[in-house]
């Protein structure tokens, strides 16, 4: 499988380490629900079909987390941004 | 012989040596070991795999069943070869496998006798009871039985290596339609790699007697060959089995390199591994001929009619003095004619069909060859074959022959189409599967999508060659395709000839007969998959290539329900089998993984240190002196240096993370259950991070440099990982901080000083700075420089509780610091010691490391609950509050003695009360780390107890039935060496 990187371009996927589901956001911890916010945020996922927006990191390469849309039927590869977006990090 | 005395793709003016069995043979370049074999009249070359029939060459490609042999020997010796497949080379010795004593008398063919017995689901049905039996007697039977080759036990002498190539148009497969696909793509500019599993290219036209563009055929191959080889954008890859289809337009393939000589010449792999990513590919990977199911159809000199032909054509080679073709198609038609017209004495043609094209027969009448028609052959003789019986209508006839080739029509070779989930589909036209959905960015050309004829394969390569360079962006102009006339590709669906007799085999290397697939029918094994599993047809190392078709035709008609709805067994990689060794390349022995050694590794060495792996790294782990007698004796006295003098040790395997930016402080405070913002500049202090579920992720101590600069070490086994957190943090969950990461272990070499003499140490090293306990006190941090000018950071941290120092250089100064260190150190006896002494001298300190952090432990499991700011929020706060860790029940760390100090404790013991039974629910923890204590003179050890706060002085047992100890131990205080911490604030 190929993961075009947007700083290093299309890359082995052996070379990123895999984390998950991107659609989590981390919790308020000074919410009055945050037990069961956190909770829910660590352990609780969807296992979707199609389309899966998910966390992977250039670990052998520019080091940057990206998140990377994929279809868990298929494994095409439909996006891949930095989950940080900033400008200045892709060289003109 | 029988070797035509003209023809063939092999240069007769050259000959090479070879052995089967221990008999010296002669053949060609060119040759294929199987060609050669049947060259030397060798018609018998294996023994069947469940009855031990005597069995022939069968194929002349890599679907072959029957000619499997071992290939070399020693080291060397390839089980399961392919002969049909195996480049014949000078020196090359093969021999037969599955026969004892010999090839030509084999013990156990009289398994053939009692056949009605070893039918569809034998060992199910016989292996079952007594059930004590199963390992002692059945398994070791059933595996001698079941032998085919045996693999060398020796290490294999030859390399392998991995290789990745990018390409916009991948060929797979060149015949006809590759052939044309990559020519036409290739002259549009786009990057075009070609891959043939042969070591010739070209597939079927080197055995079809055909024109293309008014030349014969093998003159296109060779102009086309030479085309593609002088285009700078072509990658001609012959040799190159493409094995898988994988996601992202990767495809998998073995490059045998060196398979095609005895031993690989110098920096030669043997095979290579190549994973090619291609934009597009086009499958031309053509069709197999298949066999029909007749009774005897096994015997040696039966063989495909496309086998019969390109022995003939291609090798030069008469399978046999003369032959006959058994067919129901006109492929299997022209294959005879061709045979017949490299000089194979071909006595007859039988069709099953009543009427052939008039082409076909005017050809064969040219030719002299008798066509019956309507005929069907439904028995053979001999060991090796002697005569075939043809029965027409109520007539019967037999003819003497030595060879038979057979047809049953063409199955294309889809294989690759499915390995992402496609599904073939039943063409009743052309009785065959061809391929449904294909991976993203196949197209499939020739024989494999059921375009039979000659015209039809160049048309379809030509275009879609341009199509898949078109898609990758190289618009050529339209070329027309190289002109061939239409050959005749009709078929009669024919799958099984009714008749008593013999077994009448549908998978030849499986031992599956006509019979098998009834029974399984009759025992409701009906499902294709299921088919397979009960009867083992297409399984082993040709995956029914040959087989599936025929099998499931069979079944079609047992059930009743048609062979579309009766589907194929799913299609997976690897294509043909692939060598372990290919797959691992260089990561074996020594290269498995990495080797990391420290700054000062070649320096240990020298001393004689014997070193232990950890993880990627290899750390000194004792140094012995001569005279100690084991590795405790030489630990024993370094603990003992150290504590009462001096020791050192590298420490550099920490990871090392160096943090900037005016953020850093408060990341810091978000990741550290402890507070770093508020450090002073030239401080260190000890941080435990969590992970979000309050677990202990990882723990080091974070230095302060500067207002915006700090210096973080982790744990050596967790470096990465934890660098990946905190980039993880940084860019995911807060990106507004300000806050850059750089990974700096390998960047500097650090190593520890450590013992009541360490500062007098540390004072000849450094260039003026004052080391004094007021100027750089316990947990105080200097940036200076050692030796005369190199760059140094100096923490004052202790793991070993006494007075210390780790000093860190640039990595290449490293082991001239270490140097340095023990010229300094000389006058108070400094000792090197290793990863032992560390361990010892840490738990006599009662620190945790990696086996009490060991991801099921919290920060207050550690003692460290109280470490734990208040005042704001860090990763895992919220969860490490849930009841579960809060409870007052769960184990505490603690420290343990015997109360024989006699008894050596054990890691991994659990505690029970004094009396209880050792059951799971009286657990009340486990032992994590044990030592031998030269300073106390017994063995002490850390671990988790229940409430063990409260329980201090109580006896409870260490129970550890896995290795038989039960032992009675006293709850202390992990520090058992200096608990108040005197001895590092000195």
């Amino acid at each position: 499988m190929r993961i075009p990187c947007p700083y290093c371009g299309s890359r082995d996927a052996h070379e990123f380490a895999y984390l998950g589901d991107a659609t989590l956001t981390r919790p308020d911890p000074a919410a009055p629900d945050a037990a069961e916010a956190f909770h829910a945020y660590t352990y609780l996922r969807e296992n979707p079909e199609g389309a899966h927006r998910e966390y992977w990191y250039h670990a052998n390469g520019c080091r940057r987390w990206l998140v990377v849309t994929r279809n868990t039927k298929t494994h095409e590869i439909l996006g891949v941004e930095f989950a940080r977006p900033s400008t200045d990090e892709v060289p003109a | 012989m029988t070797r035509l005395s003209t023809g063939g793709l092999i240069d007769r003016s050259r000959t090479l040596s070879f052995t089967f069995d221990g008999v010296a043979y002669k053949g060609h370049p060119g040759d294929t070991l199987a060609s050669a074999l049947l060259a030397n009249g060798v018609r018998l070359v294996g023994r069947s795999f469940k009855y031990h029939r005597p069995r022939g060459i069968f194929t002349c490609g890599s679907e072959e069943p029957n000619a499997l042999v071992e290939l070399r020997a020693g080291a060397r010796k390839e089980p399961n070869t392919r002969a049909t497949t195996v480049e014949l080379f000078d020196g090359l010795s093969a021999q037969s496998q599955n026969r004892w004593p010999s090839l030509e008398h084999d013990a156990l063919s009289v398994n053939q006798l009692v056949s009605p017995f070893l039918g569809a689901g034998f060992y199910y049905k016989t292996f079952m009871w007594p059930a004590s039996f199963w390992e002692k007697v059945y398994e070791p039977f059933i595996r001698r039985a079941a032998g085919l080759g045996a693999a060398s036990e020796l290490p294999d002498p030859d390399t392998y290596e991995k290789a990745f190539a990018f390409c916009d148009v991948l060929v797979i497969g060149s015949g006809a339609a590759g052939l044309a696909a990559a020519l036409s793509a290739a002259r549009s500019g786009a990057r075009v790699i070609l891959a043939e599993e042969d070591f010739r290219f070209g597939g079927r036209l080197l055995t079809e007697d055909v024109a293309i563009d008014g030349a014969p055929a093998r003159d296109f191959v060779a102009h086309a060959e030479a085309e593609l080889a002088a285009l700078p954008n072509v990658r001609l890859m012959p040799r190159t089995t493409v094995f898988g289809a994988y996601d992202g337009s990767e495809y998998a393939c073995v490059e045998r390199v060196s398979d095609h000589v005895a031993v690989p010449a110098a920096f030669q792999p043997r095979q290579r591994l190549w994973r090619i990513i291609a934009k597009r590919a086009i499958l031309a990977t053509g069709a197999f001929d298949r066999p029909i199911v007749f009774p005897g159809n096994d015997r040696p000199g039966v063989m495909t009619a496309q086998a019969l032909a390109t022995y003939a054509r291609r090798f030069g080679v008469g399978a046999g003095a003369n032959a006959a073709v058994f067919t129901n198609n006109d492929a299997g038609v022209s294959a005879a004619l061709a045979a017949t017209h490299a000089g194979v004495k071909v006595e007859a043609l039988i069709d099953v069909r009543e009427a052939l094209p008039s082409a076909l027969l005017a050809k064969a009448k040219a030719l002299g060859v008798r066509v019956i028609t309507g005929g069907e052959v439904i028995a053979t003789k001999g060991k090796r074959l002697s005569s075939i019986t043809v029965r027409t209508g109520s007539r019967t006839e037999t003819l003497a022959v030595e060879a038979l080739g057979i047809s049953g029509g063409a199955t294309p070779n889809l294989n690759l189409t499915c390995h992402l989930g496609g599904k073939p589909v039943y063409r009743e036209d052309i009785a065959a599967f061809v391929p449904g959905s294909v991976p993203p960015g196949m197209s499939c050309a020739g024989a494999v999508a059921g375009q039979f004829s000659l015209a039809e394969c160049l048309k379809a390569g030509t275009e879609q060659g341009a199509t898949a360079a078109r898609d990758a962006g190289f618009a050529g102009a339209a070329l027309p395709a190289p002109k061939a006339e239409e050959t005749a590709t009709g078929i009669r669906a024919f799958w099984q000839v009714k008749a008593k007799g013999d077994l009448a085999f549908v998978d030849f290397q499986n031992d599956v007969s006509a019979k098998d697939v009834g029974i399984a029918h009759k025992e409701g094994f009906r499902a294709v998959e299921l088919l397979k599993r009960y009867t083992t047809m297409g399984m082993a190392t040709d995956q029914g290539k040959n087989s599936n078709m025929a099998g499931l035709a069979l079944m079609a008609e047992l059930t009743g329900q048609g062979i579309a709805a009766t589907g194929t067994t799913v299609f997976r990689p690897p294509y043909t089998p692939v060598a372990l060794g290919v797959l691992a390349g260089h990561h074996r022995e020594k290269d498995f993984r990495p080797t990391r050694p420290t700054p000062t590794h070649a320096w240990a060495e020298k001393q004689g240190a014997v070193f232990v792996e950890t993880g990627f790294w290899l750390r000194a782990a004792y140094f012995p002196k001569p005279g100690e007698k084991d590795w405790l004796e030489s630990v024993n006295r370094e603990v003992k240096a150290t504590r009462e003098s001096c020791g050192v040790i590298d420490v550099s395997t920490f990871g090392k993370i160096d943090l900037q930016g005016p953020d850093v402080g408060t990341f810091l405070d978000r990741v550290y259950i402890n507070m770093f913002s508020t450090l002073q500049v030239g401080k260190a202090r000890y941080g435990v991070m969590l992970r979000e579920d309050g677990l202990v992720m990882d723990d080091g101590t974070t230095a302060r440099l500067a207002d915006n600069h700090y210096v973080m070490t982790t744990t050596t086994a967790n470096a990465g990982k934890v660098f990946q957190h905190l980039e993880y943090c940084l860019q995911v969950l807060w990106p507004e901080l300000d806050v850059q990461l750089s990974s700096i272990s390998e960047q500097w070499a650090q190593i520890a000083v450590s013992g009541p003499r360490s500062r007098d140490v540390l004072a000849k090293l450094v260039d003026g700075a004052d080391v004094s306990n007021a100027a750089l006190p316990f947990m105080g941090v200097a940036q200076t420089t050692v030796l005369g000018g190199i760059e140094a950071r100096i923490f004052r941290l202790s793991f070993s509780g006494e007075l210390g120092y780790e000093i860190a250089v640039p990595a290449r100064q490293g082991e001239r610091l270490m140097e340095a260190i023990m010229e300094a150190g000389k006058p108070f006896g400094i000792t090197p010691y290793g990863t032992e002494t560390l361990g010892v001298l840490r738990i006599e300190k009662g620190h945790v490391s990696g086996s009490e952090l060991n991801g099921q432990t919290s920060a207050r499991d550690l003692g460290m609950g109280r470490m734990a700011s208040t005042k704001k929020d860090y990763i895992g706060r919220v969860l490490s509050q849930r009841p579960a860790f809060l409870d007052p029940e769960r184990p505490i760390f603690v420290g343990f003695k015997p109360v024989d100090t006699a008894q050596r404790l054990r890691a991994g013991a659990h505690f029970l009360k004094v009396g209880v039974e050792p059951t799971t629910h009286n657990d009340e923890g486990y032992l994590t780390s044990v030592a031998y204590s030269p300073t106390l003179g017994h063995s002490i050890g850390l671990g988790f107890l229940k409430r063990g706060l409260e329980r201090i002085g109580e006896q409870v047992r260490a129970y550890d039935p896995v290795r038989g100890s039960d032992i009675l131990v006293e709850v202390c205080s992990p520090a058992f060496v200096d608990p108040e911490g005197e001895k590092q604030r000195v």
